[in-house]
């Protein structure tokens, strides 16, 4: 365990070296400055542009840029190009407002998925189990943007309830009831949306691996013993096929991120994703790259706590 | 023995008639797909969609187009489908060749449906381009893992390697000179140590050699190690992140999506290979004295080819989303080019005025890519000899 613990974090760090490498130079080898984000701006002179070529390094050669990059990073000082504010204040505010939405969402997409996939693997070929696989398929094939828009119609025009930002602007000082409502109200439609797609595949994964271990020995012999048939389903079958599930517990971590641009820019959310946008189209690599960076961190600490997590609740697996 | 009772050994009477049915591969196919109903009619759909985006290539391109997505009629802007267009103010030859707007026109008045044509074909090139991209890497990159991952790279290859890569990072990043000057020491270098090893490797190897010729890392780790560091990066973000750096271009969108999709091909081909070389038919082909450029394209290729084309359909759906989500973004296929996520994100704009201009590109998209799925899904239930068995 020890072993597999050291060997594994040696080889993340290593792959974490190389994703800043890449990240680093997709980016720096990309046409276009920084500098030269907004050439008709009367107050961009050539001495300013120099004042902030030299400021940020980038008259310096990109493997000495890296170093400096990447020093600044880790000890936690670098600071965005826009408005010289340091970038992991910056993040941090936009990430508790990614997190509750991707908790919420994460809630909703576990607690709705396995009583839909369990009920469609019990009942398999029957009416219920062809209308969650068509619905499945149906939501992940939608746009997300055409089905929020869908969604923002139809609860605009029939609840009348404000659902863009995180909460009615000008709300004042109202009873906490009101702000309460108010609030649940706005982050109810993105987070809807943002499980949806996760709630039709995962719901497909859940039916799958339970009508895997239903066709097994030990379930056909529970049932010959004359076990009840509920606790067949739950006691002997659904225990076996929670498995491959508690590792995919480490695989949402990253989903933080990377998924939520589009619902975020849709709904005005001042989240990560749309934070990272705004800074690709603005050319303010400090904030691109950290976030790419955290995004890596939580990918490679998402196999970890998977693998261990693994390792822990079955007992033939050696790392 | 006479020729006669040779004969007679080799075909016994009664045993004229191959045992096995005759049923080729395409028809087994065939029969199992017209059973699963769901696979079909996206199969169905697929090929109607097909049909639809090659006669919208003929029928809009070309400079006098049958129907032309790019008249503007100002003064006939977001009127509804089905509506009949006014012929006295526009004149002959900009009503539509239709006689009617079957889908109604946009804000500058031009004809949806003709840019729904349009549009269809360049989906589908995105889709298809992307994802041949992506299963070309992940074929090549997954077969050599797979099928020559147990060889260890020595260390004199690695040199080389990083020589090289060296040069191209540097001649890409402007210092042109010398990125040309490693690529050339580092072919040198290559060629040479090819040279010396086929002089001296019959010998010890002693020295310098023993250093250079020291095994590292086999093939298989270098590749997989390369799949995990692709796999960190979140793939939209890094999508979003490279089509907005560079300049706007349909080529750029196919290849970027291409770039960054092909991990779970690469996968899967290593897996099948892993399997597969270790299965008796290889070992035969081997002891045949067949070539491994043969066992790998005749032999292996055809039976790891499933998993792949599972995923290669379900990724071609994928790919018409992530184009549609980037023209939600505005970093889309640039104007010209009418594509329905072009289509679709204009049309937002005006939903509660011309809400066809959202529902109708929308809903093709959605049906084009249910179809995808549904296809893939079934061409994954008919591909798995386990279940084929059964049925």
């Amino acid at each position: 365990m020890l072993s597999f613990i050291a060997r594994s974090s040696i080889q993340k760090i290593i792959t974490l070296f190389f994703v800043s490498v890449i990240s680093f130079l997709v980016i720096h080898l990309a046409p276009g400055e920084p500098s030269q984000v907004d050439p008709l701006n009367p107050k961009f002179t050539p001495e300013m542009v120099e004042r902030f070529r030299q400021q940020f390094h980038l008259d310096q050669p990109l493997y000495i840029q890296y170093a400096y990059f990447y020093r600044d990073l880790l000890t936690g000082k670098t600071a965005s190009w826009k408005d010289n504010q340091p970038v992991l204040k910056k993040i941090w505010e936009r990430f508790k407002n990614s997190l509750l939405l991707f908790v919420v969402g994460t809630v909703l997409t576990w607690t709705l998925s396995f009583p839909i996939g369990i009920r469609s693997a019990i009942f398999r070929g029957g009416v219920y189990d062809r209308s969650a696989t068509f619905f499945s398929y149906l939501l992940i094939s939608i746009p997300g943007f055409f089905f929020a828009y869908i969604l923002i119609i139809l609860v605009v025009s029939t609840l009348h309830v404000p659902v863009i930002d995180m909460e009615t602007f000008g709300l004042g000082n109202t009873s906490w009831l009101r702000w309460l409502m108010d609030r649940v109200w706005h982050l109810l439609l993105p987070s809807v949306l943002g499980a949806t797609g996760g709630i039709a595949v995962l719901s497909r994964y859940v039916r799958s691996q339970m009508m895997e271990v239903e066709s097994q020995d030990y379930v056909r012999t529970a049932r010959a013993k004359g076990v009840p048939e509920e606790q067949v389903h739950y006691k002997h079958a659904l225990r076996n096929a929670l498995l491959p599930f508690v590792t995919m517990f480490g695989l949402i971590l990253p989903g933080l991120i990377g998924g939520s641009v589009i619902i975020e820019s849709i709904f005005a959310w001042p989240g990560m994703g749309r934070m990272a946008y705004e800074a690709i189209l603005a050319r303010d690599y400090p904030i691109v790259l950290t976030v790419n960076f955290i995004s890596a961190v939580l990918v490679l600490m998402g196999t970890f706590v998977s693998d261990v997590l693994y390792m822990v609740v079955d007992p033939r697996i050696r790392l | 023995m006479s020729a006669k009772e040779a004969e007679r050994f080799l075909q016994p009477p009664g045993m004229e008639k191959p045992v096995a049915s005759r049923e080729s591969q395409w028809r087994e196919f065939w029969r199992l797909l017209t059973k699963n109903r769901l696979a079909f009619v996206g199969l169905f759909i697929f090929v109607f969609f097909f049909l639809i985006a090659l006669g919208g290539l003929i029928l809009t391109s070309g400079t006098k187009p049958f129907f032309d997505p790019a008249v503007v009629r100002l003064e006939e802007k977001l009127r509804p489908p089905l509506s009949s267009p006014k012929s006295e103010i526009l004149g002959s030859d900009r009503i539509p060749r239709l006689g009617l707007y079957l889908f109604g026109t946009d804000e500058l008045g031009r004809d949806v449906f003709s840019r729904m044509l349009q549009g269809a074909w360049v989906s589908l090139t995105v889709g298809f381009v992307a994802v041949g991209i992506a299963v070309f890497i992940g074929i090549l990159l997954g077969g050599i893992s797979g099928y020559y991952g147990q060889n260890a790279v020595r260390a004199d290859q690695m040199l080389v390697m990083i020589v090289w890569l060296l040069g191209i990072g540097l001649s890409v990043a402007g210092k042109a000179a010398v990125g040309i000057l490693l690529l050339v020491g580092g072919s040198t270098l290559f060629i040479f140590s090819r040279g010396w090893k086929r002089n001296e490797g019959r010998r010890e190897p002693s020295g310098w050699a023993r250093v250079l010729w020291r095994k590292t890392i086999s093939i298989d780790t270098l590749v997989m190690r390369f799949v995990d560091i692709m796999l960190c990066f979140p793939s939209f973000f890094l999508i979003l992140t490279v089509v907005a750096l560079l300049p706007a271009s349909l080529y750029n969108i196919m290849v970027v999506i291409g770039l960054t999709s092909w991990m779970g091909t690469t996968r899967f081909v290593r897996a099948e290979f892993l399997s597969l070389r270790e299965q008796d038919f290889v070992t035969a082909a081997h002891a045949l004295g067949v070539s491994n450029w043969r066992i790998i394209f005749r032999h292996m290729i055809p039976n790891a080819i499933a998993p792949v084309l599972v995923s290669a359909t379900i990724g071609i759906a994928t790919a018409i989303l992530t184009e549609a989500g980037l023209s939600f973004l505005g970093l889309g296929v640039p104007p010209p080019h009418a594509t329905w996520g072009n289509i679709l994100s204009d049309g937002k704009n005006f939903i509660f005025d011309a809400p066809w201009l959202t529902f109708i590109p929308g809903v093709a998209i959605l049906i084009v890519v249910l179809s995808f799925n549904l296809f893939g899904e079934g061409l994954r239930d008919i591909l798995n000899p386990r279940l084929r068995e059964r049925s």
